[in-house]
């Protein structure tokens, strides 16, 4: 009997410590062990993935004096796709004296993702939320400032105070750099090892505890067994099993999967961000998606016509935008979300958008999408700017020349970036924007201490599943990553290390290492010499489909249902007739491919499996069977738990623990944003 | 679209290479470059040959992979873009198009189109960091107000995403621009004074190591370089040289 009688599980242990909420991180940092300097110099650690987690946490362990081991598949750990993040970092700092405090961020963080997360871990991320601007401003990170040389805020969805900072659209651009620039360090000490170009495997596993991985060097091919005391992923999320989305080509599960086929459940795979602002599917050869920043639906107003007529005509290019007429154009978030309009969360204003779009209001030629338009922004700055000039403020075209160069300052790049892909000017032309996959809340579980169901096998960042619930707020990821990888996972760790302190290196010879290596090696000759007939595209590109019409913005039985034994064949064919071509001993990018797509063709299954059980509309997950008669998510109290998937050899088999969630310290409320 | 492509194959770093040609249509013109590639290498591996390798991952211009020297010039005819993000209406049909490696002694050709970059790794092991350990008890971020011009312009110098275009520019093959921007922003910055002279000399004396050329004020760097990068980081590392030699 793994779960009790009212079908909570009983081997799930999340071991957070005891004590009032904003006392626990301080009473637990105080309590658990630690390991003495001399004692970390025996202690080897792997830390997967170099993003924002992954770097952040490989820079703390190698300065508290363990050896570190890294690894990216990236060409440096500097390419990881944190660095595609645009808009922000939250931090409960309240330089604005706007009200904001670490109860604030907290509250907003567990409403928003819809009563979903772990209550404690976001007390805990919001409390250390302050120490990251600090840190990353130490590093040199050159954060947005105002004319007093003070740090600069602006305002994200789904919250009523200005907590966000940012250098441009570049934020996590240059948070990376700050990671990187502390692994630089370590690296240059001999304290951190680092791998490029290579791929982790599989984990393995000595006597029940992460002992060290498999990896494959991705230039010449060579398969590695690498040893440590404990094993960290910071591998991010698995928004590429859409195929299209905002993810980088590279970004894949493959670390994580190969987790949970090990023994480390899988949390809430279904809860998946799908983001508001992306620039809209051109045709079929597309390859990825582009986001514009969040940041933008603070200056930009979100509207579809209001006639359908207009709309056909918009689409048929008879119509241009800026021809409609102000009565005639429906800024349907401001109507039906007067309080925060534009900034909603952004799985409503996703919602939002399809809904207008399914019924037949959609402006471009697929009809899947909708304006985001500066118009009124470019006036009310110009008309500002004219003024602390001491200009003519109702001269047009000087109003219109001025507001165009403060949004230009604003959002320069992103409008330059716009205007290279869509081949429109912004400045003049309202912006088409479409709703895309851009995170995934769920991933590997992981307790308070992050550490997962398998001991000394840790989770961080995006990779795991803690604290974003059903659907993450804006500038929230690059709080967490770092907060895991800086402040939270080099503390945790070390209780758990301190009991290796005698342990001594951990061969990579041993049965458990080598039968691990020899599986690995199998599947990749396998791949090679399978001389099926299509390309990992075209499996990929498949199961995309699959995934965004049956397991996508909105879901329902039936979809869910169908998507179950469509991934299963799809799999099925796959290893009948994918075609890999070249060797294993080179560099072979379609050999990486084809293991990450066998993974996603995995997880895509349990994926519509964790959707299909929740019998209820939360965050990103939508449900269309509950809903409210308005058309807003309807949950339901008695799935007011995470879902902890265990491995049982095919994923439609794995069986299911419920991990309880108990808000003690926040009412759990209709999450309205009227 | 049909197109006539010439692209520099490589078997692996110890093999010789040569410009093999490719015949390609139905090129959409909102097709980005690497799509374009991405179509040639479907068709390659369903006719069983061996797919062009180029290096590549976020394809929204920021984390600096892609690279490719396109018809003479590093990410293409397109200004301030990535090869990621240059589309193909930037050509026209019938057009050839000349695709080669970003060439340079000190990145070495992995295969096809994939160089080894990892020596500017190793320039920013030699000193592109702040000595500051992750403690919590750092100071507060507010505490030290930085004059927004400064604050600015280290950012402008930070947003290098070390492609290696400016390298591939030059004649010389000079990392300068790249690791001006890097020395740029930490001098800017009050945080970065302490070990100012260290890093400067550590770095340059790296980049020398490495093989990168030097700098002969040709300014292709500045041109090619998809960030906009500008030439004054050069100006501000040399300065910040010669301060460092003369307080030795």
């Amino acid at each position: 009997m793994t779960n009790s009688k009212n079908g909570f599980s009983k081997i799930l242990k999340s071991n957070v410590p005891d004590g009032p909420i904003d006392k626990k991180w301080t009473s637990h940092k105080n309590k658990i062990n630690l390991v003495s300097p001399a004692n970390k110099r025996n202690l080897d650690v792997i830390v997967v993935g170099t993003g924002l987690a992954g770097g952040s946490a490989a820079a703390t362990l190698a300065e508290l004096g363990y050896n570190v081991k890294a690894f990216c598949f990236q060409d440096s750990p500097r390419r990881a796709h944190s660095i595609a993040a645009q808009g922000g970092i939250n931090a409960a700092k309240n330089y604005q004296g706007d009200g904001d405090s670490v109860y604030r961020l907290f509250y907003d963080t567990v409403k928003g993702g819809d009563y979903r997360s772990r209550e404690e871990n976001v007390y805990r991320l919001a409390e250390v939320s302050a120490n990251i601007i600090d840190q990353c401003v130490a590093q040199g990170v050159p954060f947005a400032r105002d004319y007093g040389g003070l740090l600069d805020n602006r305002s994200f969805g789904g919250v009523l105070v200005s907590r966000t900072f940012y250098a441009k659209g570049q934020t996590g651009q240059q948070l990376l750099l700050g990671a990187y620039s502390a692994m630089n360090r370590q690296i240059a000490r001999g304290k951190i090892k680092m791998y490029n170009r290579h791929e982790m495997l599989d984990i393995v596993l000595v006597d029940g505890k992460a002992r060290g991985i498999i990896a494959r060097n991705l230039v010449t091919g060579e398969i590695e067994r690498h040893s440590a005391h404990a094993v960290v992923l910071g591998s991010g999320g698995y928004g590429n099993v859409f195929y299209l989305s905002t993810n980088a080509m590279g970004s894949n599960v493959t670390a994580a999967w190969k987790a949970h086929k090990r023994g480390a459940f899988f949390a809430n795979p279904c809860f998946t961000q799908i983001h508001p602002t992306c620039i809209p599917v051109s045709g079929d050869h597309q390859s990825k998606l582009t986001l514009m920043s969040e940041s933008l639906r603070n200056d930009g107003r979100i509207w579809v016509p209001k006639n359908k007529k207009d709309a056909e005509a918009v689409r048929e290019g008879s119509l241009s935008p800026t021809e409609i007429p102000e009565e005639n154009r429906d800024y349907f978030l401001e109507r039906r979300y007067p309080a925060f309009g534009n900034l909603v969360p952004r799985d409503v204003a996703s919602r939002a958008a399809k809904e207008r779009c399914d019924a037949g209001f959609g402006v471009n030629k697929t009809g899947e999408a909708v304006y985001l338009d500066f118009a009124s922004a470019i006036i009310r700055y110009g008309k500002e700017q004219a003024l602390v000039n001491g200009q003519d403020d109702s001269d047009n075209e000087l109003v219109q020349k001025l507001g165009k160069e403060v949004v230009k300052k604003k959002y320069g790049n992103l409008f330059q970036m716009y205007e290279k892909i869509v081949d429109q000017n912004p400045y003049e032309t309202p912006m088409m924007i479409y709703p895309a996959v851009h995170y995934t809340m769920g991933g590997v579980w992981v307790d308070y201490n992050l550490m997962t169901t398998v001991p000394g096998l840790y989770a961080i960042g995006e990779a795991n599943f803690s604290d974003h619930g059903s659907n993450r707020l804006g500038a929230s990821a690059l709080m967490q990553g770092l907060a895991d990888g800086y402040f939270v996972l080099p503390y945790t760790i070390g209780d758990y290390l301190s009991k290796d302190i005698s342990t001594g290196p951990i061969p990579n010879d041993s049965k458990e290492f080598l039968s691990a290596e020899k599986e690995v090696k199998e599947k990749i000759e396998f791949f090679v010499s399978n001389n099926g007939s299509k390309s990992v595209d075209y499996f990929h590109k498949k199961l995309g489909k699959i995934m965004w019409n049956k397991c996508g913005m909105a879901r329902t039985k039936e979809t869910l249902k169908e998507a179950i034994d469509d991934i299963s064949s799809l799999r099925k064919e796959f290893y009948k007739d994918v075609k890999v071509p070249g060797f294993s001993d080179q560099f072979n990018e379609e050999l990486a491919k084809a293991g990450r797509v066998s993974d996603f063709l995995e997880l895509g299954e349990l994926f519509a499996k964790d959707a299909l059980q929740r019998e209820e509309s939360c965050g990103g997950h939508f449900r269309e069977e509950y809903q409210t008669p308005e058309g807003e998510a309807k949950r339901r109290k008695e799935f007011q738990y995470v879902s902890a998937w265990e491995y049982k050899g095919e994923p439609k088999d794995a069986e299911l623990h419920k991990e309880k969630l108990v808000y003690h310290n926040i009412e759990v409320k209709e999450r309205s944003y009227k | 679209m049909k197109l006539k492509l010439k692209i520099w194959r490589q078997k692996n770093s110890e093999s010789k290479g040569k410009i093999i040609d490719y015949d390609i249509e139905n090129i959409s013109p909102d097709m980005s470059f690497l799509e374009m590639l991405d179509v040639l290498n479907a068709d390659l591996i369903s006719k069983d040959e061996d797919p062009v390798s180029f290096d590549h991952d976020c394809r929204e211009g920021i984390c600096g992979s892609c690279s490719l020297f396109i018809n003479g010039q590093a990410h293409g005819p397109d200004r301030l873009v990535t090869t990621c993000q240059l589309h193909m209406r930037k050509f026209k049909d019938g057009d050839t198009i000349y695709i080669e490696p970003f060439r340079a002694k000190a990145f070495p050709v992995i295969k096809d189109l994939v160089v080894d970059r990892s020596a500017f790794d190793r320039i920013q092991h030699a000193g592109g960091y702040i000595s500051v350990n992750t403690s919590g008890n750092t100071q507060d971020a507010n505490s030290i107000p930085i004059n927004k011009d400064d604050a600015d312009s280290a950012f402008d110098a930070a947003t290098c995403i070390g492609c290696g275009a400016c390298v591939a520019a030059c004649k010389n093959s000079s990392a300068m621009l790249f690791v001006g921007a890097k020395v740029s922003q930490y001098s800017l910055l009050p945080q970065g004074q302490t070990e100012a002279s260290r890093r400067v000399v550590n770095m340059v004396n790296q980049m020398d190591l490495e093989g990168f050329g030097n700098c002969s004020n040709t300014g292709a760097c500045e041109v090619e370089c998809p960030k906009g990068i500008s030439l004054d980081n050069i100006a501000r590392m040399n300065r910040e040289l010669l301060k460092a030699s003369v307080k030795k």
